[in-house]
């Protein structure tokens, strides 16, 4: 595949700022959709919009059928075991949000512990507060080594008797590094305590397989693997998705209504309450389509690893340049780079650059405890795609020595 | 000292010289840097000003009937800007202050060339100009 016929698939990369060609670096906090999945979408709204499951019309038929083929999908870019262990949700936050109501219901008692990471994005941090609060359980906090991979010995020594259930991510959104996920689970593990791993960045870059990792939940944002907005997977052992209570109450989601009791459907519908995204889950599908083509192809794989490689020597190499999240091994570093420059503002450097034509993200990243960490108040972050290329990279370290020129 | 109306259109006429945005950044760069400097005790959690991106502190005080501004931040852009804001409303009457629409942030295109969230940081220091002209009626 070239790089050039890839870009002709997402017209927004055609588009101009301020009268300069778009170069998007912010695919971590959203990535652009090709023209299959608006297709898709459009064509959902189009030609078969209908309520799924209900109705016994051609439309709801075709409707429910696209939106359970894409489960089957997913089911098989997960590796997951079985179809019922997929739950569509509106994303990677609600996802989490949904384990830690309805797991909390059902196992966490007072004085129980949870483990979350310091690196972790807030929506792995405030729901297992929440829960907290909820149950007057205790909230214990999984340290990063110097590099900023999470840290086995640091989960050693936090695990309990009382530690119920530990949140981590696969690769935190502003370090872009690949954890050990599957030595922290197994750690997890001995003790009886099950795990879930934020796959927000993960599964963009990582191939999945959950039966491997052997993680008991697993969750990620279909926007963010250039699917439509508003769409999200939870993956869940059946064995905890049954023993859970339902998260919300509603249509799709019972078996029979009783005012003397109502009982749940079967999974997962016992966890898809009310008229789902009927437009936009299907567009999972093109969009996994698209995702494993270019993963599997050599040429584009390749221009992904040189564009690491020239920015982590661009990003180390600069005095005032501070990276943080720097790989032990360098195939455990994607291609997202977050980094503060002495003596200018992150907010100004972002500014700059947006003027320039480059689209960065600035700020703390929904990671306010790994900034205060780090003790910084902010930084800048640069995430790459398949459609980014090695000119725009270079581009960008040419702007941004501009922006550092003229900020001192 | 010059009226409210003529060091607006003073601004105004600068602001115009400039064709492009880097260059205007270039502008509000030099006014940070030039901005007075800001005594680093007055850096409190009540003076900073809410609803900006970066952190911006203000402080104020009235004399001899007018109202004369400090302000930092450790953004030098937005550092720029509010520079601006208090070059033109700093020893000003509470009065004129308070009656001024704050329009020709407008016509220099300020809020349509910042960020939503930077402008939220212009439309969150006005209002606390505005704020304190109002508290000083």
């Amino acid at each position: 595949m070239k790089i050039e016929d890839i870009r002709k698939d997402f017209p927004i990369l055609g588009t101009t700022v301020y009268g300069k060609p778009l170069v998007y670096l912010d695919n971590a906090a959203t990535a652009q959709k090709p023209l299959s999945v608006l297709r898709v979408w459009e064509e959902m709204s189009m030609a078969k919009n209908a309520n799924l499951h209900r109705a016994v019309h051609s439309l709801a038929m075709s409707a429910t059928d696209a939106y359970e083929k894409t489960r089957d999908r997913v089911r098989d870019f997960l590796h997951a075991g079985s179809r019922e262990e997929i739950v569509f949700t509106s994303g990677t936050t609600a996802s989490i949000n949904l384990v830690a109501f309805s797991f909390g219901e059902a196992f966490i008692r007072e004085g129980d512990e949870i483990v979350v990471s310091v690196d972790g994005h807030h929506s792995n941090i405030v729901p297992w507060q929440l829960l907290c609060q909820r149950k007057n359980a205790v909230l214990k906090v999984l340290e990063i080594d110097e590099n900023g991979y999470l840290s086995p010995d640091s989960l050693r020594k936090i695990i309990s008797q009382r530690t119920k259930i530990v949140a981590i991510s696969l690769i935190s959104n502003v370090l872009g590094l690949i954890n050990p996920v599957k030595e922290l689970i197994d750690i997890s593990h001995e003790k009886g305590v099950p795990v879930l791993v934020d796959g927000a960045q993960g599964a963009v870059h990582e191939k999945i397989d959950v039966q491997e990792m052997d993680c008991d939940f697993f969750a990620f944002s279909g926007h963010k693997v250039f699917a439509a907005t508003g769409t999200g997977v939870l993956y869940g052992k059946k064995k905890w998705l049954e023993a859970m209570p339902p998260y919300m109450g509603g249509g799709e989601m019972i078996d029979h209504v009783r005012f003397d009791g109502t009982t749940w459907a079967p999974l997962p519908q016992k966890f898809e309450a009310g008229t789902q995204n009927i437009s936009a889950v299907p567009t999972l599908v093109p969009a996994i389509d698209w995702l494993e083509s270019v993963r599997e192809d050599p040429e584009i794989e390749a221009g992904q690893r040189e564009i690491v490689r020239y920015l982590s020597g661009e990003l180390t190499g600069r005095e005032r340049i501070r990276l943080f999240g720097v790989p032990r091994r360098t195939q455990d570093k994607i291609g997202l780079f977050s980094f503060t420059v002495e003596g200018a503002h992150h907010e100004d450097l972002a500014l700059i650059l947006d003027k320039m034509g480059i689209a960065v993200r600035s700020g703390q990243m929904c990671a306010e405890p790994l900034m205060d960490h780090l003790g910084v108040t902010g930084m800048v972050r640069v995430s790459f795609a398949p459609y980014n290329t090695m000119e725009e990279a270079e581009y960008f370290v040419k702007c941004l020595d501009k922006a550092i020129a003229m900020l001192i | 000292m010059k009226s409210l109306e003529e060091t607006k259109q003073d601004v105004i006429g600068e602001f115009s010289m400039y064709d492009e945005w880097l260059d205007k950044y270039e502008y509000l760069i030099e006014l940070g840097k030039n901005l007075e400097a800001y005594p680093e005790e007055l850096k409190t959690e009540d003076r900073l000003i809410k609803g900006c991106q970066s952190r911006v502190w203000l402080d104020y005080e009235l004399r001899d009937g007018k109202l004369f501004f400090r302000a930092d931040s450790d953004a030098i852009i937005t550092k720029g800007i509010i520079s601006l804001l208090i070059g033109v409303y700093s020893g000003r009457t509470p009065e004129e202050i308070a009656g001024d629409d704050f329009s020709f942030i407008d016509e220099i295109g300020l809020s349509q060339n910042l960020s939503p969230t930077r402008a939220n940081g212009l439309v969150s220091m006005i209002g606390t100009i505005r704020q304190v002209a109002e508290g000083a009626l």
